[in-house]
Formats: structure tokens, C-alpha cells, sequence
């Protein structure tokens, strides 16, 4: 099987379109699909329908360059570097998104009931709480584009008559779900090292998925691995080589998060003209990877190249 | 002058409620010294894991977030959010998870979402993460806060992750059947929550503060009759969390001033 490789212009092109519901792989600041995330802010595409559950430098960049009209999300913050996001907070409070909140346990069994073609799935977890009881979306949006009927609901276990109240949630189905894995075998087989988050559940149940990658190794080599692997060769729709693909956030065993670039982004995130000015120093300039990487510079990349023991960057100054 | 930091006495005193075996769920900032400080001291088999899926990684440098590639590293196993998250709610083992927030009330109900309402918010907060699963499904929780009027309040905003929900028996009543907080750590002090009403209670007060003090800050009435004195952190203690935890200081902060001072010297 040919792996449909190319670039991450071309993958946005033919792939991503305004309006999209699109999963984006990684947690707060790791393994964040960067380059595409980039493009697409290149692109100017507009109203995608993000679906994460704790996002995360990607989501802040595409929030704060206005390609965002609604969010499904459990968490919006970039760790120590902005608990809270503050492109995420602004877009919030000046209702320029609309915002569903949910929990991480609830979004990853969205993904879960997505990947499973159930129509619901079911926990405990948050009953009684306001995540329940409230609604960010407008009632007029339920049960239109992409937006499910009802957020969730509680009802009385359909098994046990002493099991009390449990929460059914809709099933997940994005689009596009965008990840950035380390490595990709030559026929499309998908590896991600360390910690895998929800990507798997969220490529499972998305209709395309676009993988970038550190490297692409030839398929005999990553079949010999076979338990190490994480999507078989089929599932992945289109390939984008990608090194240093999730910078600024970390790729375990490739390298660490860049506190020093995240810090500058916390800084000019704080207020509009500032964020213009990161998007036209940082993000417009770049239509290749080979470019943006000259841009962050040799001396910053080899301070957060990971020890190849350890999978990170020991005694970086991450203050 | 004292010569320990409110944070260094908050991470320790949440380490002392931590019991050899516990499975940790930690987040980071206090919460990973409290776990790391517990395992070098008095609990060496507890197990600390990450909602992102490490279980119990060798911590040789601080994560500074859940994400951190730290936590993956020397793990028992690296998993996932769903198996993580399943992992908090296992009836066979005592999970305890430390959580923040940017509000909380009597009954150690959190908000971490917003001020306002949707309608007309006033501020906005990353929002639950996993703290309302832990809440939730763990087996107990506690909870760091700043000692603010404005944190500790009569109605929260948003109730984000549930407490002792109402007192009493409502937290079993609304189909938890198990879990509820442990205790508060501030930087004031300790509060733990009254056995039959679930109401929270002054329990220990730091050397530096007093229990008038403890109440002013606190936007509810809070029952300061048990309240006590809390040890200082001993010799032992401030060593272990200063140079084998976060020699950094990466979250512990700058040194106390008196400190700072005789170390110039």
C-alpha cells in the first residue's frame, strides 16, 4: 500500500475545509501538531469546530488567529506557561467562541464511544455538577452542524434499579483528527512513543487523519516492533514529514517542550497587537518547516533535543 | 522570621496526609512535591500517575505538567487518558488525588471554570481537566488553595468538581459511593471536614498565622473550636524537599528571606 505522502499546504488544501470538526492530537504541551496548525492559520481557514480534551499551545494559536467558532473542550491552558490560555480566555469572555465544557474522563469516552460506533457512553463521573447541569452552546445550535441534540443527559441505570443516576454522553466523529506521532512506517503504520493521550480513540473515530511525523521508517522495520505500534497502516489517510513537527510544545524521545519560546508566547498572547505581531513574526513568514526551524534557530533546537535515554532535554532551564 | 516558606510547609503538610500504598493522582505545581516528598520521607511505596496515562515515573526531574515527557519516563507503564482515568475510580485501591481551583465552598465543592455564567462570564478558568473525574471516582481528595475571601466563598460560580455536595449524606444520595474530600492545605493552614455534616473546620493553623486570622480570610463561617497548632517543618524534612526534591526550585519558589540571607554569608 502507498503512503499518501505530502506536504502539510497541500494536506490542509485537500483535507481541511472552513467549518470542519477537527480533533487535535497531544496534551497542553506535548506532541501538539504544530506544522498543520500553522498552515491552517496560513490558510486562513475559518469556523472549525475544535473537539480536545486539555488543549493546549495548538488550540491557543488557531483560537487567537480567529480560524475558531465553537469548542468542545475539558481543559484550556498551557500548563505552567498559561494555566489558563490567554487567547482561549479572551475569545471566551468576548464570546467570539462559543465554548461546551466537559471533563477529560467524559471527552475521552466520546472518542472512545466514536471509535466504537456506539451511540452513547456512560459514567459517573461529574453527576450533580454544573458541567451537567449547564450549557455553554446556545439551545438554537443543538442539532445543528456537527452540534449534538443534547450535551448529555442523566438517566436512571437502564440495568440495575439500585444504580442510581449515571450520565450518557454523544459519541464523538470529527472530520479531521490531526496528530503528530515520531514515527510513521513507509506504508502508513503509526507509532507514537511514551504516552499516547486520547489520539488513538480520536483517529479511530474520525472520518480522516492526518499524520505528521519525526520520521518516516521503511515498514518492514517498524513491523518488527509490532506491540510498539499504535494505528495500523490503513487508518492513517495522508503523511506529512514533520521533523520538530510539535515545537514549540515536546515529542518524547525526539525533544523537550521550549520553555524559552513558550514563555515569549505567554508575553505576546496577553494582548491582541501583541498576538499579531507572533503571528506575523512567527507564523505567516513560514511555508515550510525547513524555514520556521531557521527561524527558532540551531542554538535553541540542540538546548531541547531530548537524550536519547531519557527521551528529554536533563538540566534545560525551564524556568 | 520563620525559616521554611508557605509553600514549603503547604507541600508538607499535604505530604504527611499521604500513607505508604496510596496511589497518588497527581497534578503538578504543589501537588508534585507533596507526592514526591511523601515518597522520600515516610511512604516509599506510594505510587504517583498523571491523568495522561504515566504510572509511576522515576521523577528524576520535576514535570512541570501533566504532559511533561518527565512523566513518562521509568514508568511502571505508559498508557492512555482513558485507562488513566479509569485507573482513579478502581475499587481495590485507595486513589488519592490532589486537585486546586480557583473557588471553593463549606462543603469542599470546586469551581474551576468560570466566573458569571455562560451568558455573562466575568472570568474564565482552563475549566475540569480530569479534576472533576477525580473528584468524582478517587477514593479521596486533596485539595491546595490560596487563602483568599474571594476563593473561599458562600455559592461558587460554577460547581466544576463535586465535594461533600450539600453535607451529610448528599454525596452518596447524588451516586458517589465513595470519595469526598480529605482536606484543604492553604497557605494559612490545614482544614479537614466535619465527620457527620461534611462542613469544613479549621484543624491546623501554621506557626506564623492564628485561627482570627484563618477565619478573616475565609468568605464562609468556618469553625475554628478544634483548631490547633501545626509542628513547624523539622530540619529533615526542609532538606529532603529542598535538595532531593526540587533543588530548582522550580516550584517551591525563592528561599524564606531569613534563609536568603544567612546563605549569603
Amino acid at each position: 500500500m502507498a503512503l499518501n505522502r505530502m506536504s502539510a499546504a497541500d494536506a490542509v488544501g485537500k483535507y481541511i475545509k472552513d467549518g470542519d470538526q477537527i480533533a487535535l492530537g497531544g496534551f497542553t504541551v506535548n506532541r501538539n501538531p504544530m506544522l498543520m496548525i500553522r498552515e491552517i492559520i496560513r490558510q486562513k481557514i475559518r469556523d472549525l469546530y475544535l473537539v480536545v480534551h486539555s488543549h493546549g499551545q495548538g488550540m491557543e494559536l488557531l483560537i487567537g488567529a480567529g480560524c475558531v467558532k465553537r469548542v468542545e473542550l475539558a481543559y484550556g491552558g498551557v500548563a505552567r506557561f498559561a494555566p489558563t490560555g490567554h487567547r482561549f480566555k479572551k475569545a471566551f469572555l468576548d464570546k467570539t467562541i462559543e465554548v461546551e465544557d466537559y471533563s477529560n474522563f467524559h471527552m475521552t469516552l466520546r472518542f472512545l464511544a466514536g471509535a466504537m460506533g456506539l451511540p452513547f457512553m456512560a459514567t459517573k463521573s461529574g453527576l450533580n455538577t454544573d458541567i451537567v447541569r449547564r450549557s455553554g452552546f446556545s439551545a438554537a445550535c443543538r442539532g445543528t452542524d456537527r452540534v449534538p441534540e443534547h450535551k448529555l443527559k442523566v438517566i436512571d441505570d437502564p440495568l440495575d434499579p439500585d444504580g442510581g443516576e449515571v450520565i450518557v454522553l454523544p459519541p464523538l466523529k470529527p472530520d479531521v483528527a490531526i496528530l503528530h506521532a515520531q514515527f510513521v512506517g513507509d506504508e502508513g503504520t503509526c507509532r507514537i512513543c511514551g504516552l499516547t493521550f486520547a489520539d488513538i480513540e480520536q483517529a479511530k473515530a474520525a472520518k480522516t487523519v492526518i499524520v505528521t511525523c519525526e520520521e518516516i521508517i521503511p515498514e518492514d522495520i517498524i513491523r518488527q516492533e509490532p506491540d510498539q505500534n499504535s494505528l495500523p497502516h490503513f487508518m492513517v489517510d495522508a503523511v506529512i514529514v514533520a521533523p520538530f513537527g510539535a515545537h514549540p510544545t515536546a515529542c518524547h524521545k525526539f525533544y523537550d517542550y521550549d520553555p524559552v519560546h513558550l514563555n515569549l508566547f505567554k508575553n505576546m498572547a496577553r494582548e491582541d497587537d501583541c498576538f499579531a505581531d507572533y503571528l506575523n513574526e512567527w507564523v505567516y513568514p513560514f511555508d515550510s518547516q525547513e524555514a520556521y526551524l531557521e527561524k527558532v534557530g540551531i542554538r535553541n533546537l540542540l538546548k531541547i533535543k531530548a537524550n536519547s535515554a531519557l527521551g528529554y532535554a536533563p538540566g534545560l532551564d525551564r524556568r | 522570621m520563620e525559616n521554611y516558606t508557605a509553600n514549603e510547609i503547604m507541600a508538607l503538610s499535604a505530604g504527611r496526609l499521604v500513607k505508604n500504598g496510596d496511589i497518588l493522582f497527581a497534578g503538578t505545581g504543589l501537588s508534585m512535591l507533596a507526592a514526591t516528598v511523601a515518597k522520600r520521607i515516610h511512604a516509599p511505596e506510594a505510587v504517583v500517575f498523571f491523568e495522561t496515562g504515566g504510572i509511576d515515573p522515576s521523577l528524576d526531574e520535576l514535570p512541570l505538567a501533566v504532559a511533561d515527557p518527565r512523566v513518562m519516563v521509568g514508568t511502571s507503564i505508559n498508557t492512555s487518558l482513558v485507562d488513566a482515568l479509569s485507573l482513579l475510580g478502581h475499587p481495590k485501591f485507595r486513589t488519592i488525588a490532589f486537585l486546586g481551583a480557583a473557588q471553593i465552598d463549606c462543603y469542599g465543592n470546586l469551581n474551576s471554570t468560570l466566573l458569571g455564567t455562560y451568558e455573562h462570564p466575568r472570568q474564565r478558568f482552563p475549566g475540569s481537566g480530569g479534576a472533576c473525574d477525580a473528584a468524582s471516582m478517587a477514593y479521596g481528595v486533596i485539595i491546595f488553595m490560596q487563602h483568599q475571601r474571594r476563593r473561599f466563598v458562600e455559592k461558587l460560580d460554577y460547581l466544576t468538581s463535586p465535594g461533600w455536595m450539600t453535607g451529610g449524606d448528599s454525596r452518596r444520595q447524588a451516586g458517589f459511593d465513595r470519595g469526598g474530600p480529605i482536606a484543604v492545605v492553604t497557605n494559612l493552614c490545614v482544614m479537614k471536614f466535619d465527620e457527620h455534616t461534611k462542613m469544613m473546620y479549621l484543624d491546623e493553623y501554621y506557626p506564623f498565622t492564628d485561627p482570627g486570622k484563618v477565619a478573616s480570610e475565609t468568605g464562609f463561617d468556618l469553625d475554628i473550636s478544634r483548631a490547633r497548632m501545626a509542628s513547624p517543618p523539622s530540619e529533615s524534612e526542609l532538606a529532603t524537599l529542598r535538595s532531593g526534591v526540587d533543588p530548582q526550585r522550580l516550584i517551591l519558589g525563592p528561599m524564606p528571606t531569613s534563609q536568603a540571607a544567612a546563605d549569603k554569608f
